[in-house]
């Protein structure tokens, strides 16, 4: 396939093998630029070791890789003041404040934003004059992400960077993130969380086994099973339910062919993004029906 | 939209001045590196304390006596004292610091950022530098009130302790960083960082008189650069006719300076060699 853009990323075939086991398996991905892409899959699927191979951090055992139109192994100090990174572990924090560690960094940029602004993006604020080693771990996360944002990156790499966070300090994040992507920064974001790849992303990418399962944006992801609804109503004492794509077809033929013409207890439901996203990494608590099947 | 894209892109890339040099972070890191090493108690009482305190004791407990051809003991031990305290704050304080730095995740943050590691080095060091400096002069001046000891007498003998006390402290520095990545976790290396200086200090007549250990012991210190810098420090702070209860019946400054060199050398290359921003790989 060959694409007209350049893509910010660009990665076909990706192996990465631990003992023997391949933990990434042949994963092609494009990213592109302005773009927010989220990695969804559960744990252990691979996301991680993804990212951090993206990011220059661990070697690969095979495949190819563009981020910004450089091999991430051969990343230079200039390729990687373009890219900005939130690893997945937030270290303990040392003594030193939110605004001392922010000032302090700018040293290493050609460029920083504000260390003010900065402070202000992330809702730090009221904690400038905090050592970091005293932040809540949503804080701590928050700083990350400042000190990610510092040197102005054109992509930026967030893993799973709400994991750990009460819902108050996720939604916090999530509006740091929003205003990030109006900024027209290009954002790879892993996440075990369904709702906030549905709620942050341009596509999602379900990652299972290593590989990308499905590319999708949110409202499409699943694609066909998606579209599989679930027509069910009472009928000689128990509930009848059939699956299809067309359930106005079996509506119809339900009217005028049932016994009753008042089907008592219809319901046609489609499934969740989440029941999609479970049937896509495997682990479905709802059985794959094959389409039309009466049960 | 995408040709417009390409061109963002392109232009962002070449639009963006080259990062810093190494020097110039390196010399925010010494700023930062200060105020860190300010900011932890357990350092900054362990490096200036334990000197000045294992000086009270010796001073109490040998006070007046005398060793060899007429030396105090009162002298004999401010100089091995003093290079006890440049190898805690240059060895033992690195090494232990390091650890900690990566369980804090500030190393983590360096290697994200692409920071040369030479940078690192120049802030380590000049940290060192700084606190050793603070540390020795607090030190001579206890010394001088409470012990009589006399400061060194004249430019000579404050040129031998410059450049003993310099390469003692680049010594220290650079082999603090080069063990960083074999010592573990914080915790198992502030045990066996601080285990093996107790253990070379006796080796090296730290606590007692050098020329009387058993030659086994002297020949073991003599490896390492703990004996060279006490022996170096002695040749400051002992009149001349001292030289002759040394076991060489000299001072040995031309070896004292081998020595020390080639263990910044060796640290050096053990660095550039293991050193890594993460345990683990990369």
């Amino acid at each position: 396939m060959t694409t007209q853009i350049e893509p910010a990323l660009r990665v076909r075939g990706l192996v990465k093998r631990y003992g023997g086991r391949a933990v990434v398996d042949g994963l092609d991905l494009d990213v592109q630029a302005g773009e927010v892409f989220a990695l969804l899959g559960p744990n252990g699927a691979g996301k991680t070791t993804t990212v951090e191979i993206l990011e220059g951090l661990r070697r690969r055992d095979g495949g190819e890789i563009r981020v910004l139109g450089t091999d991430p192994a051969a990343g230079d100090r200039t390729w990687r003041a373009r890219i900005g990174v939130v690893g997945q572990t937030t270290g303990d924090g040392n003594a030193l404040t939110v605004r001392e560690t922010l000032d302090h960094f700018t040293a290493y940029h050609p460029r920083s934003e504000d260390t003010d602004e900065l402070i202000a993006a992330v809702g730090l604020t009221d904690s400038a004059g905090t050592r970091a080693a005293r932040l809540s771990g949503g804080q701590r996360r928050r700083l990350e992400v400042a000190l990610s944002m510092q040197g102005r990156p054109e992509l930026l790499f967030l893993d799973e960077p709400t994991t750990g966070l009460d819902p108050v300090a996720r939604r916090q994040f999530w509006s740091v993130l929003q205003r990030l992507r109006s900024g027209g920064t290009t954002v790879l974001l892993t996440t075990h969380y369904l709702d906030e790849a549905a709620h942050l992303a341009d596509r999602v990418g379900v990652i299972d086994g290593g590989r990308l399962v499905d590319v999708a944006p949110p409202d499409e992801m699943g694609g066909e099973l998606r579209l599989r609804s679930t027509v069910r109503w009472r009928e000689d004492g128990g509930f009848r339910t059939v699956v299809t794509t067309e359930p106005a077809v079996v509506l119809r033929d339900l009217l005028t062919t049932g016994p009753r013409a008042d089907l008592p207890g219809l319901t046609v439901t489609r499934p969740s993004l989440e029941e999609v996203y479970l049937q896509l990494v495997g682990a479905a608590s709802v059985e794959r029906a094959p389409e039309g099947v009466l049960r | 939209m995408t040709a417009t894209t390409v061109v963002r892109t392109v232009d962002r890339a070449l639009d963006r001045p080259a990062p810093p040099g190494a020097l110039r972070i390196g010399l925010a890191r010494i700023a930062i590196e200060l105020r860190l090493y300010l900011r932890d108690p357990g350092q900054v009482v362990f490096s200036f304390a334990y000197p000045v305190i294992m000086l009270l004791i010796f001073g109490s407990v040998f006070g007046g006596g005398t060793t060899g051809p007429d030396v105090r003991f009162e002298d004999y031990f401010l100089a091995g004292i003093a290079a006890t305290g440049i190898m805690l704050t240059s060895f033992q304080a690195v090494g232990i610091a390091i650890a900690e730095e990566r369980e804090r995740g500030d190393l983590g943050r360096l290697q994200l950022l692409g920071t040369p590691p030479a940078a690192y080095v120049v802030g380590k060091a000049g940290q060192v530098v700084v606190t050793t400096a603070a540390q020795l002069a607090l030190l001579l001046t206890v010394a001088a009130l409470a012990y009589d000891v006399p400061l060194p007498a004249d430019a000579g003998r404050w040129l031998t302790f410059g450049w003993v006390a310099l390469l003692g402290v680049l010594a220290g520095t650079v082999l603090g960083i080069a063990v960083s990545p074999f010592v573990g976790s914080a915790r198992a290396a502030s045990a066996g960082i601080t285990g093996f200086s107790v253990v070379l200090q006796f080796f090296s007549g730290v606590f007692f008189v050098f020329a009387e250990l058993p030659p086994w012991m002297q020949q073991v210190a003599a490896v390492f650069p703990l004996k060279w810098l006490t022996q170096g420090m002695r040749s400051v702070f002992l009149p001349d006719r001292a030289a002759a209860g040394e076991v060489a019946g000299s001072w040995e400054h031309g070896r004292t300076a081998l020595v020390l060199g080639a263990w910044v050398i060796i640290g050096v290359v053990v660095c550039v060699r293991t050193f890594r921003w993460r345990r683990g790989e990369g």
